[in-house]
């Protein structure tokens, strides 16, 4: 039984003056997942470590919520004893290894840390007896100072606590420490693994989503959302921005070269994003492009589709292998809804043959065909954007 | 102006029947196999229903399981027959223009070892009775034949069918899935050589997770579902009360219009043919001649199915696709393919399907609708 956690987090730590500013951050973001399911937690932190003390809880929810809370790197489940007594310690410490440890064929080693000075027992004293008591009990274990499988971590603090195991958390660093960006949303497999990505390094997220009514249904947008709100279970919640991109389409369809329509309207929908990005402070766009996926994402497409925008563009997935983002997807539980048949605005009206080699300049000249409408569509796009929240209600 | 046209997927339940389910909800909702007052009360809805029903296909009571709904009772039909009569044989007839009820049970017995043929249909959706009779053998188990088809609004010989098997394979079973018909176009099993009948009530504005099969006196199929033995054990599970007293309303609604509603679905049918094909490469599939007049196939040339129903719903008018097909998943319609329609219509086609409560301005308001729709449309397609 626990009735603990030490969260252990890495690049926090280093960052010289802004380091509480970080550590706050944590505190917050842990405060705000465990708000989220039942139980009773009090969360502090305590020499480069955050503890979270809890009662009436689920141990399995618990760490499956505090694994989806970036900037942690480790997860240790802690046991706290009713008592400091010498003799209590050492036998808990032997019952601690009895419960976790079914199989007792390990080496081992105990280390204690007195951060309570005015205990009496000295940490090597309480290394050296627990050790014994536990070679005692369990015959099979034996000590390896230098490299133990185990290590049983006494603390000594207002009172003492014990843990040996740390769960992998999911990294990063804390919510709310690097701004917000504006994540493209398609529907696919891709845009939410990379919104995961950059959200993963400390960033809010906003979401674009272009939807092309009556071409694209009410269920490909609910289907958007969907990903949106399973993402915001690490990202925090969501501003999904929907824009209706119908007439943009139609209008490149009848006036542009058939095969440069994708590369075109891709061109559109980054002006367009720039645009809603910095009317809400976001400092970025993030797409989930990968290099050569598909035709509007090879070198050339990038080259086109990234001129179109004065804002930096982040693309996490640029070097990903399409199974890689497959398997983070699975891991994320968006790729069942990513792989829902309903289309999305790039597929419907897409050439045989795309372009995949785009010349910038041709490009542009085709763009001018548009001239006479496009500005004005533009605002029309920008003024049917529509804000969802997402991923709130469970705050 | 809101134009529901998508009756053959589901309708709206009548007002009347929303009021009785909801006082059998409220008061009368013990279990029918508990022993006191309040389950006897409760019994009574289901066996009044039972009366009604049996009283509109002139056959006895026990002739009819209630069901969860036409799934189940294709479900029960094909695969209860099987169990009972799989020591006769193997075989089993069906038609290539199914609903999915049938034709994945069927696919099911195939993997099972089970030999299964299927009828082709000719340009209207027909079955061709010379076919039929070349396939029936003596150890033909069943034969399974649609009344109405769902997509194409085909209507079967069911009569002739019946006849065939009775003189030619007088041991083989007749099953007819009427869904699509039970309520507007009346079968009576007994005349028909009908052995069993599946029926749904949401089809007939009656509530969702109900419906009946009609077992004939001569035939026993083995249950499905086993449990406490309800429904003389062919099918187990406490009896859906307010279900089956909304469908029994519901189906006491439809055989009280019968007459008035075929007129009132010619009526809208010929009126709504003559105008929609007067638009340019607009066509109807199915016959006029051996269709239900409430069901209308509508191939649209160069317009994707999946966008004029999205253009449609924007107008408030729900009409459903043919044929889902989309670039990320083709799923072709087997109705359309087997009456061999051009490949465009594959991707092209619509459903438009009536209730009673259809009007004829709600058709003028979806022609209309299309008139201005279908141009705007074409110009745009994938090239």
């Amino acid at each position: 039984m626990f009735q603990a956690f030490l969260l252990k987090y890495a690049e926090v730590g280093v960052k010289g003056k802004n380091r509480y500013v970080f550590e706050d951050a944590l505190v917050r973001n842990v405060k705000k997942h465990l708000e989220k399911i039942s139980g009773e937690f009090d969360v502090s932190k305590i020499n480069g470590r955050v503890f979270v003390q809890c009662a009436n809880y689920d141990y399995e929810e618990t760490v499956e919520e505090l694994k989806k809370v970036f900037g942690v790197v480790g997860i240790c489940p802690v046991r706290v004893l009713d008592s400091m007594d010498h003799d209590d310690v050492v036998k808990a410490a032997v019952e601690f290894i009895g419960e976790n440890y079914p199989d007792k064929n390990f080496s081992f080693k105990v280390e204690t840390r007195r951060a309570n000075k005015s205990y009496p027992i000295p940490s090597m004293t309480m290394d050296a007896d627990a050790g014994e008591a536990i070679l005692m009990a369990y015959p099979e274990t034996h000590v390896d100072v230098h490299n133990p499988e185990v290590r049983l971590h006494i603390e000594v603090r207002e009172t003492v606590f014990m843990y040996s195991k740390t769960i992998k958390g999911c990294g990063g660093m804390p919510l709310g420490t690097n701004g917000r960006a504006l994540l493209l949303l398609s529907g696919g497999i891709d845009s939410p693994v990379a919104g995961y990505m950059v959200s993963r390094r400390g960033v809010e997220l906003d979401a674009v989503y272009f939807n092309a009514p009556p071409y694209t249904s009410e269920r490909a947008k609910q289907k958007v959302m969907d990903l949106a709100r399973q993402i915001s279970k690490w990202t925090g919640p969501i501003h999904l921005h929907i824009i209706n991109f119908t007439d943009i389409q139609l209008y490149i369809y009848e006036k542009c070269p058939h095969d440069e329509l994708t590369i075109i309207m891709r061109r559109y929908m980054m002006r367009i994003a720039e645009h809603i990005a910095r009317q809400n402070d976001l400092l970025g766009l993030i797409t989930g492009e990968s290099i050569g996926q598909v035709a509007s994402q090879t070198m050339k497409s990038l080259f086109c589709t990234d001129e179109a925008c004065n804002i930096p563009v982040y693309r996490p997935l640029i070097g990903f292998d399409k199974q890689d983002i497959i398997d983070l997807s699975e891991k994320l539980g968006t790729y069942e809804t990513s792989i829902l048949p309903y289309e999305d605005c790039c597929t419907i009206f897409v050439a045989k043959h795309p372009v995949t080699k785009p010349n910038l300049n041709i490009i542009k000249k085709s763009e001018t065909k548009l001239d006479e409408k496009i500005d004005e569509l533009f605002k029309t796009a920008i003024e049917t954007d529509e804000v969802v929240l997402i991923g709130n209600e469970e705050r | 102006m809101e134009c529901y046209l998508d009756n053959s997927a589901t309708t709206r339940v009548l007002p009347e029947a929303v009021e009785l389910m909801n006082k059998i909800f409220l008061e009368d909702y013990g279990n029918p196999s508990s022993l006191h007052n309040k389950g006897f009360d409760a019994e009574k809805y289901i066996r009044s229903a039972r009366d009604s029903f049996a009283d509109f296909l002139k056959c006895g009571k026990n002739d009819i399981i209630f069901t969860s709904g036409g799934t189940e009772s294709n479900n029960t039909a094909i695969i209860g027959a099987a169990i009972h009569y799989g020591s006769r044989g193997h075989h089993m007839i069906t038609t290539r223009i199914e609903h999915a009820a049938v034709s994945a049970p069927m696919k099911f017995l195939e993997s099972r070892g089970w030999q299964i043929d299927y009828l082709d249909v000719d340009s209207t959706g027909r079955v061709s009775l010379d076919q039929l009779k070349e396939l029936l053998r003596e150890d033909t188990v069943l034969v399974s034949v649609m009344h109405v088809n769902n997509e194409i609004g085909t209507i079967q010989p069911i009569a002739e069918i019946g006849e065939l098997i009775h003189s030619t394979a007088p041991d083989c079973l007749f099953h007819v899935d009427d869904i699509q018909g039970f309520g507007k176009l009346p079968l009576i099993p007994s005349k028909l050589h009908i052995d069993l009948l599946s029926a749904s009530s949401h089809k007939i504005h009656g509530p969702k997770g109900v419906g009946l099969l009609y077992v004939s006196p001569r035939t026993h199929i083995s249950p499905i579902i086993f449990g406490g033995g309800h429904q003389n054990g062919m099918r187990s599970g406490t009896e859906n009360v307010p279900g089956v007293a909304g469908f029994a309303y519901a189906a006491s609604e439809m055989y009280k219009h019968m007459e008035e509603n075929q007129k009132h679905f010619k009526e809208l049918h010929d009126y709504f043919v003559s105008e929609v094909t007067k638009l340019d490469d607009v066509t109807v599939n199915g016959s006029a001649e051996f269709g239900a007049p409430y069901i209308i196939s509508l191939t649209v040339k160069n317009v994707r199915a999946e966008v004029l129903l999205h253009a449609l719903e924007e107008k408030e008018i729900y009409v459903s696709a043919g044929s889902a097909c989309s670039s990320n998943k083709p799923a072709v319609s087997a109705t359309l393919k087997a009456i061999d329609v051009p490949r465009f219509a594959l991707d092209s086609t619509v459903r438009l399907s009536f209730s009673a409560h259809t009007t004829k301005e709600e058709l003028e308001y979806t022609l209309d609708t299309l008139k201005e729709l279908v141009p705007t449309l074409r110009k745009f397609t994938r090239k």
